[in-house]
């Protein structure tokens, strides 16, 4: 029988010598494919390969956890996430891929008539782009740091190395074919595991029915049991609204706003034929994306039951669980695994050789603690990021499910590192170097400022991934929150409002930007070094509006400064309008090129 | 084609996408989180119906709406005669 390492050694393996095998067989000839693959790709294809890109460690690793431990208030993921699809293929992707040039970038410069409002859009896109890979950094530390058995900071040095010799292999045409084998992957390995527990504990296969089926065990909605056991625990109960209402709409509009402003998954549909498969592709892509985001909500509420069962194995209201179960019996092996990468840790505070775990915080708990002799919550770091990683493992589920979840967890931090490092490399040596700084640049050092590009960037992420600003997802909600305050405005009012002229736009992104950024940084310190913040997201400097949800507000500002400028200064001149004109009607679209 | 009927068209796309956003924002913020209260009477498998729209509903009405447009669109770049030949 083999151990667990091998068989995560050979899962893990495997996937990556299907991908690069791709990624050598379609690997990037000229700079046109290299950035948007020849326009050939079918709408079901480029749909799977948006999910794949989109969904990052953030989607994968990360945020069943953070549903887990809060419950109802964290649903803002869910619809934000998804939401921002709806406003992607309404508002901009067809609109974009009839305009028929690379990057987003190119469109601003060119609908604005000018090169300062190009170089502000590249300045946004690095921005948003880089925090975003931040955040794939710490998902890919975890991943790393589990699967190789080793420390958190150790895996994320692998894991760097890795991103950066699979994402310099290949252009956009690469990288397509080899997302689609990496939405094959983690699809499977975040579904799998969830059937297999929704089947556990609630008889349902599918796993979004089960969320709302009969718990097995008791005979009670699983919810209400969840509910339940959580309270007994001092816990906040899992399906009520607990946090401010205020905060939870503007979480949730800026990250829908900010899927529609992110460089990565707006040049997907670049890459369409046709500006009709435009709309259909971000169909396609919600299709594929919402496998995950139905499922990922069982899987955070069944695996807080499981955990809470484990911790409590004789019920809330018996003994806790004893060091000596947690060290033999095999339903425990995984606290011990994780126990290696320093992201869980117990302590038998009390000394009574058994670990109880409850909200020590809670007021409700003191009686109860102060009779039984428990000196507060003995389960002492639990890191959500490793809640999907560690749920077959919780659930017990074989070893091969095992394998395949490290496997799948490594497909989404990497497809989506690759995919951003993709659009900061295109950013700078397409629309910095080669629009502004060196026209005549040859197509060969193009490809090579592109290839530098990339170098730095994941080594600015990695060196700020080592102490992120917080969990995988948290991080990538910030850079969602700076691409909805400067690029998405700056698009939409692009295409829907032929007033909008190149000063305004410029001013817009200008304030968008700078306010969210520096909101941001009072938050979480200056340039996300710890110690530099003078709020705290506990206690906002505005109202209830944390740092993360402060992107919706930039979005405003970003408006409402365009239109201001845009009104005391010189009018759009005609030609521009005739290409916004032509920008809203799909026929004369560029034909797609074959490959 | 003549300005006036790529107005048409034009104004034709903006109600849809209007009405379109409506109900994005009526299942998301509305029934997931601002109208949760009102809706909680209705019982969803150990919870209400506001938490099966934030964590279930919200999701497949955005699918439907997205493939309704796309739908709608085409036939109506096709009424217009805008659609790419």
């Amino acid at each position: 029988m083999m151990d667990q390492f091998t068989i995560n050694l050979l899962f893990v393996g495997a996937s990556f010598a299907l991908y690069i095998g791709i990624a050598i067989w379609a690997r990037a000839g000229t700079t046109s494919e290299f950035y948007a693959a020849g326009r050939g790709i079918h709408p079901v294809t480029n749909g799977m390969a948006t999910a794949a890109d989109w969904m990052s460690a953030a989607s994968f690793i990360s945020m069943a956890g953070l549903i887990a431990f809060v419950g109802y208030d964290n649903s803002t993921y869910l619809m934000g996430w998804t939401g921002g699809y709806v406003l992607l293929a309404l508002l901009l992707a067809p609109y974009l891929r009839k305009f028929g040039k690379y990057t987003v970038s190119e469109f601003i410069g060119d609908r604005f008539y000018s090169p300062t409002a190009r170089l502000v859009a590249v300045i946004c896109l690095i921005v948003a782009s880089v925090t975003y890979v931040i955040g794939q950094m710490t998902g890919v530390g975890v991943a790393f740091g589990r699967f190789l058995e080793v420390s958190n900071t150790t895996g994320l040095l692998i894991g760097a190395a890795v991103v950066f010799a699979y994402a310099v292999f290949g252009g956009m045409k690469g990288v397509t074919y080899t997302q689609v084998a990496q939405y094959v992957v983690l699809i499977l390995a975040y579904t799998i595991p969830a059937v297999f527990i929704s089947l556990q504990l609630t008889g349902n296969p599918i796993p979004g029915l089960g969320l709302f089926g009969d718990h097995t065990a008791s005979g009670e909605p699983l919810l209400a049991k969840l509910d339940q056991i959580v309270r007994d625990l001092g816990f906040a109960e899992y399906t009520v609204h607990h946090g401010d209402t205020f905060n939870m709409v503007l979480f949730t509009l800026s990250l829908m706003i900010g899927t529609a402003g992110l460089p990565h998954v707006i040049m997907r549909f670049f890459t369409v034929p046709k500006v009709s498969d435009a709309r259909w592709s971000a169909g396609w892509a919600l299709v594929f994306i919402a496998l995950l985001y139905l499922t990922a909500p069982a899987v955070g509420a069944m695996a807080r039951l499981n955990i809470t069962d484990l911790m409590w194995p004789n019920g809330t209201d018996g003994q806790a669980v004893s060091l000596e179960q947690i060290e033999n019996e095999p339903q425990y092996d995984w606290m011990a695994t994780w126990q290696k990468t320093g992201l869980l840790g117990w302590e038998d505070k009390n000394g009574d050789g058994r670990i109880q775990y409850y909200n020590d915080a809670s007021p409700a708990m003191e009686e109860k603690a102060a009779a039984n002799g428990w000196a507060g919550n003995e389960l002492t770091n639990f890191n959500r990021d490793i809640l999907v990683l560690a749920n077959p493992e919780i659930a017990n589920l074989p070893g091969w499910v095992v394998g395949l979840v490290a496997a799948g967890g490594l497909a989404a931090a990497l497809s989506t590192a690759a995919g951003l490092l993709l659009a900061i490399s295109s950013a700078v040596s397409h629309d910095l170097i080669k629009g502004a700084i060196n026209p005549s640049i040859s197509e060969r050092g193009e490809l090579l400022s592109a290839r530098i590009a990339m170098a730095v960037a994941i080594a600015v992420a990695t060196y700020l991934g080592l102490n992120p600003p917080g969990f995988a997802a948290q991080t990538v909600a910030l850079a969602f929150g700076l691409a909805a305050a400067s690029i998405f405005p700056a698009l939409m009012m692009g295409i829907f409002s032929t007033k909008i002229n190149n000063h305004g736009a410029v001013a817009g992104m200008v304030a968008g930007l700078l306010v969210t950024v520096v909101y941001i940084f009072l938050h979480k310190g200056w340039f996300f070094i710890p110690g530099t913040a003078s709020f705290d997201d506990a206690d906002p400097l505005l109202f209830t509006v944390k740092s993360t949800s402060f992107g919706a507000i930039g979005a405003a500002i970003n408006f409402a400064v365009a239109y201001l400028v845009a009104g005391m200064t010189k009018e759009t001149p005609q030609e521009i309008k005739e290409l916004v004109r032509s920008v809203r009607i799909p026929r004369g679209a560029a034909a797609a090129q074959s490959h | 084609m003549s300005e006036e009927q790529s107005n048409d068209y034009w104004k034709a796309n903006l109600r849809l996408i209007q009405w379109s956003l409506v109900i994005w924002a009526l299942v998301s913020f509305g029934f997931g989180i601002l109208l949760r209260p009102l809706l909680s009477g209705i019982k969803v498998g150990g919870t209400d119906l506001g938490f099966w729209f934030a964590q279930q509903g919200s999701i497949l009405v955005f699918l439907a709406l997205i493939f309704f447009y796309a739908w709608r669109m085409n036939k109506l770049d096709r009424q217009h005669g805008v659609d790419e030949q």
